[in-house]
This record gives structure tokens, C-alpha cells and sequence, in this order.
């Protein structure tokens, strides 16, 4: 039985992993897959609390991100071909001119 | 019905203001005339009714104007015996007024026709709402508006510099007059609760006469009369009075003579028994009238200017007439200020004529022998001067002696120098009023006596009267150019009566038209009737106007009821009235001699024997330049008020307060805000990772926040 906390902790560091690439990485492509990494990084932490506990809690709730996580990525692939459509490049530094 | 008296010169003003430029002037001149002619007959079926009814007032109530609390203020008009006379003057006075102007004011454009008319309707209409109204807020009303109305015809030509000025100061100082009525007005809601003229003199005639020091009643008084004298020029506010003859001669007539001007003496009539319970205050009123009528008579005797001479002789008369409101002889003060109206609008239209005739001449020592070519306007304007001058069995003469006897036999303290003055001022008043016709009609024609630049200006003081004419050269552009002595009236006080009689005026100054004529006739047949309603008991009358005004100046429970008081009252008045005939026609005698020297006096030194006064001129030179400077009372306002206020007004309101303080706060927020933006503006990169970043530290930070706290 492997204890809760290594699962907790490897979370951690996918979830550190993700969180890190969404702010490092200057390709948009990344920084969703990044936010992908984040979202699984969420799930894990849900499904091992949730046997832990011993409820289907976590698991209902992780299908849930899942299905949100698909749809995430649709819309988001989306308006990235859509931004380099527009700027032909996929830095987000590019886009800055929501200010003021 | 008594709304119908202020509303026909109103509708009148509306027609004229709005579709007025559209007019022609027969028509706009027409509906001006027709609605004060209206006014002047419902006026007299009013009052007709009001006497045969027998009531001693009427009521018309139109709407409640304000209702809070204990204030309560309908705007209601009332007519009793004090406000028939007034509104008979002034609608009667008026109309004839109305029917010169229609002559005088032929010169102007079309627009500019409708204009005076549509004013002159709106000053009637005010006029009477000040004398009818019942309460002291629409008597308020109506004192503002023939204000406004006075500062509009001032001002008439207002291209005119002079002219303006003129207006603004008329304005600015009965201002100050009105502050005073305002807070008197205030004073008398606090003090009676009521603002009803009628109650506030039934909660008046409660309380006891205030014997001596200052009580409420005495400083309400004196607060109502400091509004007095603004509006009716006495010291010290008369001093917009004369230059208001920069208005149409017809306007000095029928406002700064007849009628606006006698609103402060018609007021404190309407108040007397709350004057009646402020000695204080009337000697106070009495002292002040009698100075300024002898100080406004001095300076008559030396002006030049035809309209500034009876500008004077009006502040004189005013000073009459508060005099006589001031011993309180309440009827004397209000019979004078009736037959004034009649002789000085005479008057005054008289001088209309003149200058009308001369195309805009208005300084005496330029006329001289129009006797015989203004012969309708010689014999009435000497029938008003007669008047004025109180010779024996013409109008001013039963009023004045009135007045100079009720002086005579009061019971106030300095009575008799009141008196004394009052029979001195009554000399300079004949001596100058023939000075005017002897150099005005008399004599050799002048044209060029003095030199044209006018000294006139010097004497004017330091008063704006710099660029009279030129200015109105735009006016009249038609105004021809003769080559002769004439031409020079293009740089004297001429307001533009560009006649385009060519040269041929320089030979014949024509007499007035019928439409100027006729109201000159009529008002010098008023002028030796009007007296006639108050033929005194010492010469056999029974004194019928001062019986039929009484009432008004005593205290009434409720409207028209109570006529048993009055006619108590009235008893031992009689009485005491026929014990003083054998003084009264001692006076009386006296008085007649004193007019018949003025006339003598001025018949000596300006007709018969001009190098008498010349010399006297000269050997009198300080006190004549102090006359003809009038006091130097414009200049000493100026340098003790006017500047004072102007460097105060510049160097600390305008520039300290208002540009440092008000405008530095407000520039100065703008700025802190701006300075502060342009900081936070930099927190703002539009980097979407560094809004995620902030997010994130956000949320860790509230995450830690709750963890290890």
C-alpha cells in the first residue's frame, strides 16, 4: 500500500512542474499543456484522497476536470490558432495591448 | 378684477417683447398705450366701487405663493383708500406718459421702439403690483421689478457708455437699499409673525411706542427705510438719481420722478403704524429728509443740465415728502407726493420737449429765447414750475404747505429747525426751478455760450460721463451734420434725435408733436387741480384727501370692518386742526412769500442781471465749484467704497481667494490624481503572464495566510 503522502507530494511537484511552465515558457502551446499538467496534478491529489477516504467523491469529481479539461483545450487550441493568426507569433509577450 | 390692474400692462410687455420686432411702431406704441389706458380704467372702476361700497379695502387673492409652517404668503392685492391714490397716479400718470413717448421715442428703429414700450409696460406692471400688493414678499416683487425695469431704462442706450455706467449704478445701489429692506422684512416675520400689512399693524398697534433706545420695532423701521432710501433717493443713496437722466426723458419722467422713486414714501405710508411705534426712527426719517432736500436744492441751484436740475428738485422733493412721513403727517407726505407727480412728470415732459425741439440739447446755458418757439411747452412747464415753487392756489402749494405746517406744529424734537430748514429749501426750490425757465425760455438764444468741450464734464466729477455722445453716434447714424453753431450738439449729452430736419432746425426748434403736446396740457391742468382735493380747513376746504386716506395708516382688525376708530380718531384732530388755522395762515403767508422771493431772486439774477451772478459766481468760487461738484459726494464714494472694494476684490477675493484658494484646490486635486495615476498606470503591462503571476502570488499568499496563522 503505497501511503498518501507520496502521492500528495508527487502532485506537488507536477503541480509546481505545471505552474512553472505557465509562467516561464514563452509559447502559448506550452503554457496550455502546462495548465494541463497543473489540472492532472489537481486530479491525482483527487483520486488518492478519495481512496484514501475510501469515497467515489474524488473520482466523480476528477471525471468532471476531465470533461472540463477537453473542452478547456478546445476553446483554448482555438484562440491560440486565432492570436497567431493575427500576430504570427505565439509568445504571449506579444500580446500586450489590453492595458490602460 | 384688481388682478386685471397689474396683468393688462403685463400682456401688454409680453406682446411687445416677444412679437414686438415684428411691429410696426403705431402698433407696438398702440398695444403699450392701450393696455396701460386699460389698466387706467379698471383702476378707476376699482376704486369708484371701493368708495361706494364704503369698505375701507378689497381683496383679491390670486393663488397661495408660499405656504411653510407659519409662513404663509398668498399673493393677494389689496385696495384701500392709500393704494386708489397711487394706483390712480400711476396708471393715470402713465398713460399720459405711455401717449408722449409714442412722440418722443418716433426716432428709434422699429424693434428698438417695441423694446422701450414693452419696458415701459413691465415697469407699470410692477408698479402696481408694489403698491397693491397686500404683503410685505409681493410688495417685494414689485420693488424689485420696477428695479430691473429702472436699470433697463437707464440703460435704454446702452451703446451709450455713459448710459450703462448710469444704469449699473442705479442698480447696484438700490441693492444695497433692498439688502436693508430684506433683513427688515425678516425682522418684522420674526418679531410678528405675520408678513401681512395689515396684521403686522393690528400686532404693531398691541405693543406700546418704543419711547426711546432700540427696540425691534425701531430697527425694523429703520431696516425698511434704509430700503427707502435706496429706492426713493435720499441720502445716502441718492446718488444714482441724477445720473439716471442718462435714461429717455419720458422714463425720467414717469420712474425717476412721478412714480418708482415715491415707492420708499409710499412704504413706510403702508407701515406707518409701525412707524408710528419708532420715534426713534422717525426722527431719524424726518432728519434725513430735510437734509437731503436742502442739500439736493443747493446743488439744483448751480447744475447745467436741464434733467439734472429737476433730478435735484426731484431728491429735494423726495426729502419733502420723507419729512413729512418723518413728523408723522402721513397724509401730507402722500398728498405731496400725488401733486409731485403731476408737476414734476409736467416738468419733466416739459424738458422733453425742449430737448426734443433742440435734437438732443440738454444744457441750459445753450438755449435761451424759446419762449416763442415752444409756446405750448413754455406756458405748461411755467404752469409745473409755478407748482413746484408753491405759488398760491396751484397744486404744490396746498401739499407743500401741508407739509412745512405739519412740521411746524409737531411734537418731535427739532420741529422748528426741520422747519426752518424745510421754508429754506422751499426758496432754493422756486429760485431754481425759474432759474431753469428764465435761462431755458427766456432771453437770448445761445447756441454757442460755452465752449464745446463740454464743461459740463468737469463738473460731472470723475463719474463715467466720458464718451457721451460718439457713442451714440452709432445710434443715430441719420443724425445730420449741419455746419453751424449747431453741430456741436453731436459732442454734448445728445442721445441721437437725428431729427433730418437738415439746417432748418437751427432756425425754428419746432414745437412738440400732438402726441407730446396733449399729455403736457393735461398734466398742467392737473397740475393746478390736483391741489384741490386737499384744500385745507384754513382756507376754508375740509381737507377731503387727507379724511380718505387716514384709515390706511391706522391699525384694522380685519379688512373693512371697524369704522368706528377712524372716525374717533379723527375728532380731536379736527379740533386741534381748528384751533391752528390762525398759525397755518400766518405760515401759509409766509411760505407764499418765501416762493414768490425765490422767483423774484432767480427773476433778478439770471434775467435781468447776469453779471450779478457771474460775479457772485466768482466771488463765491470754492462754494460754487463744491456745488457745481455736487458735494463731491460721487468722488468721496468713490475713494471710500468703490475703490476700497475694487482693491479688495482684486487683490484678495479675486486673486487670493478665488485663483489661490479655490482654483489651486481644485487644480490641485486634478493633479495629485493625475501624479498618482501615472504611477499605478505602470502596474498595468498588459502582460497576461504577469497578471497570471499576480494571481498566483495572490492566491498563495491568502493560502498561506490561513495555513500558518
Amino acid at each position: 500500500m503505497v501511503p498518501l503522502n507520496y502521492y500528495l507530494i508527487l502532485s506537488g511537484i507536477l503541480f509546481s512542474i505545471g505552474t512553472a511552465g505557465v509562467f516561464l515558457r514563452r509559447n502559448l502551446i506550452t503554457v496550455l499543456l502546462s495548465v494541463e499538467i497543473m489540472l492532472n496534478a489537481v486530479n491525482l491529489s483527487f483520486v488518492a484522497i478519495g481512496r484514501y477516504l475510501g469515497s467515489v467523491d474524488g473520482q466523480i469529481i476528477t471525471f468532471f476536470v476531465m470533461t472540463v479539461a477537453a473542452a478547456e483545450a478546445a476553446v483554448g487550441l482555438a484562440l491560440v490558432i486565432a492570436l497567431f493568426r493575427h500576430r504570427e507569433t505565439l509568445s504571449p509577450d506579444a500580446y500586450t495591448s489590453l492595458k490602460w | 378684477m384688481l388682478l386685471l390692474i397689474p396683468l393688462l400692462p403685463f400682456v401688454g410687455f409680453l406682446i411687445n417683447a416677444f412679437l414686438g420686432r415684428r411691429l410696426a411702431k403705431s402698433v407696438s406704441g398702440g398695444i403699450a398705450c392701450l393696455a396701460i389706458i386699460g389698466s387706467f380704467v379698471v383702476s378707476v372702476i376699482s376704486v369708484l366701487s371701493l368708495v361706494s361700497s364704503g369698505a375701507l379695502s378689497a381683496d383679491a387673492t390670486a393663488f397661495d405663493w408660499m405656504s411653510s409652517g407659519d409662513l404663509q404668503i398668498p399673493l393677494r392685492f389689496r385696495l384701500d383708500h392709500l393704494a386708489s391714490l397711487m394706483i390712480l397716479v400711476v396708471t393715470g400718470i402713465g398713460s399720459l406718459i405711455h401717449i408722449y413717448s409714442t412722440g418722443y421715442m418716433h426716432e428709434e428703429t422699429d424693434p428698438e421702439y417695441a423694446r422701450y414700450f414693452s419696458y415701459l409696460n413691465l415697469f407699470a406692471a410692477f408698479m402696481l403690483v408694489l403698491v397693491l400688493g397686500a404683503n410685505f414678499p409681493v410688495m417685494f416683487v414689485g420693488w424689485e421689478g420696477v428695479g430691473l425695469c429702472s436699470y433697463l431704462l437707464i440703460g435704454f442706450w446702452f451703446r451709450k457708455t455713459s448710459a450703462a455706467d448710469a444704469g449699473k449704478k442705479a442698480f447696484v445701489v438700490n441693492r444695497i437699499g433692498d439688502f436693508g429692506f430684506i433683513l427688515g422684512m425678516l425682522l418684522v416675520f420674526v418679531t410678528f409673525g405675520t408678513l401681512d400689512f395689515q396684521e403686522v399693524a393690528a400686532a404693531a398697534a398691541q405693543r406700546a411706542p418704543e419711547a426711546a433706545g432700540w427696540g425691534v420695532m425701531t430697527i425694523a423701521s429703520l431696516l425698511l427705510f434704509i430700503g427707502a432710501t435706496g429706492k426713493s433717493a435720499q441720502i445716502p443713496l441718492y446718488v444714482w438719481l441724477p445720473d439716471a437722466m442718462e435714461g429717455p426723458t419720458p422714463v425720467s419722467a414717469l420712474i425717476h420722478a412721478a412714480t418708482m422713486v415715491t415707492a420708499g414714501v409710499y412704504m413706510i405710508g403702508r407701515n406707518a403704524v409701525l412707524f408710528e411705534h419708532a420715534p426713534t426712527t422717525l426722527a431719524i426719517v424726518a432728519a434725513i429728509g430735510v437734509a437731503t432736500a436742502l442739500m439736493a436744492g443747493t446743488i439744483g441751484l448751480v447744475q447745467n443740465d436741464i434733467k439734472r436740475v429737476l433730478a435735484y428738485s426731484t431728491v429735494s422733493q423726495l426729502g419733502y415728502m420723507f419729512l413729512a412721513m418723518g413728523v408723522g403727517a402721513y397724509a401730507a407726505g402722500i398728498f405731496h407726493l400725488y401733486t409731485h407727480a403731476f408737476f414734476k412728470a409736467l416738468l419733466f415732459l416739459g424738458s422733453g420737449a425742449v430737448i426734443h425741439a433742440l435734437a438732443g440739447e440738454q444744457d441750459i446755458r445753450n438755449m435761451g429765447g424759446l419762449k416763442k418757439y415752444l409756446p405750448i411747452t413754455y406756458w405748461t412747464f411755467v404752469v409745473g414750475a409755478l407748482a413746484i415753487a408753491g405759488f398760491p392756489l396751484l397744486s404744490g402749494f396746498f401739499s407743500k404747505d401741508e407739509i412745512l405746517f405739519r412740521t411746524f406744529t409737531a411734537h418731535t424734537p427739532g420741529h422748528l429747525l426741520f422747519y426752518a430748514i424745510a421754508i429754506v429749501t422751499s426758496l432754493l426750490t422756486a429760485t431754481y426751478m425759474f432759474r431753469l425757465v428764465f435761462l431755458t425760455f427766456h432771453g437770448e438764444r445761445r447756441h454757442d455760450a460755452p465752449a464745446p468741450e463740454h464743461p459740463n464734464e468737469e463738473e460731472g466729477g470723475a463719474d463715467a460721463h466720458g464718451g457721451h455722445a460718439p457713442a451714440h453716434a452709432a445710434h443715430a447714424p441719420s443724425q445730420p451734420l449741419v455746419a453751424s453753431g449747431f453741430s456741436r450738439k453731436d459732442d454734448s449729452d445728445g442721445h441721437g434725435h437725428g431729427h433730418g430736419h437738415g439746417g432748418a432746425h437751427d432756425h425754428a426748434p419746432h414745437e412738440a408733436p400732438w402726441s407730446m403736446a396733449i399729455p403736457l396740457i393735461l398734466l398742467a391742468v392737473g397740475s393746478v387741480v390736483a391741489g384741490y382735493v386737499g384744500v385745507p380747513h384754513a382756507l376754508g376746504g375740509n381737507n377731503r384727501i387727507e379724511s380718505f386716506l387716514e384709515p390706511s395708516f391706522e391699525a384694522h382688525a380685519a379688512a373693512g370692518h371697524e369704522t368706528a376708530a377712524p372716525a374717533a380718531a379723527e375728532a380731536p384732530q379736527a379740533e386741534a386742526a381748528h384751533a391752528d388755522e390762525g398759525t397755518e395762515r400766518t405760515l401759509m403767508a409766509l411760505s407764499v412769500g418765501i416762493a414768490l422771493a425765490g422767483i423774484g431772486l432767480a427773476w433778478y439774477f439770471w434775467l435781468a442781471n447776469r453779471k450779478v451772478v457771474e460775479g457772485l459766481a466768482g466771488s463765491l468760487a470754492p462754494v460754487h465749484r463744491l456745488l457745481l461738484n455736487k458735494y463731491y459726494v460721487d468722488e468721496l464714494y468713490d475713494a471710500a467704497i468703490v475703490q476700497p472694494i475694487k482693491k479688495i476684490s482684486t487683490g484678495a477675493l479675486w486673486k487670493g481667494v478665488d485663483a489661490g484658494l479655490i482654483d489651486g484646490t481644485v487644480n490641485g486635486v486634478g493633479l495629485v490624481v493625475s501624479g498618482a495615476s501615472t504611477g499605478l498606470r505602470r502596474l498595468q503591462t498588459g502582460s497576461i503572464r504577469t497578471y497570471a503571476f499576480a494571481l498566483f502570488a495572490g492566491a498563495i499568499s491568502i493560502l498561506a495566510y490561513y495555513l500558518f496563522s
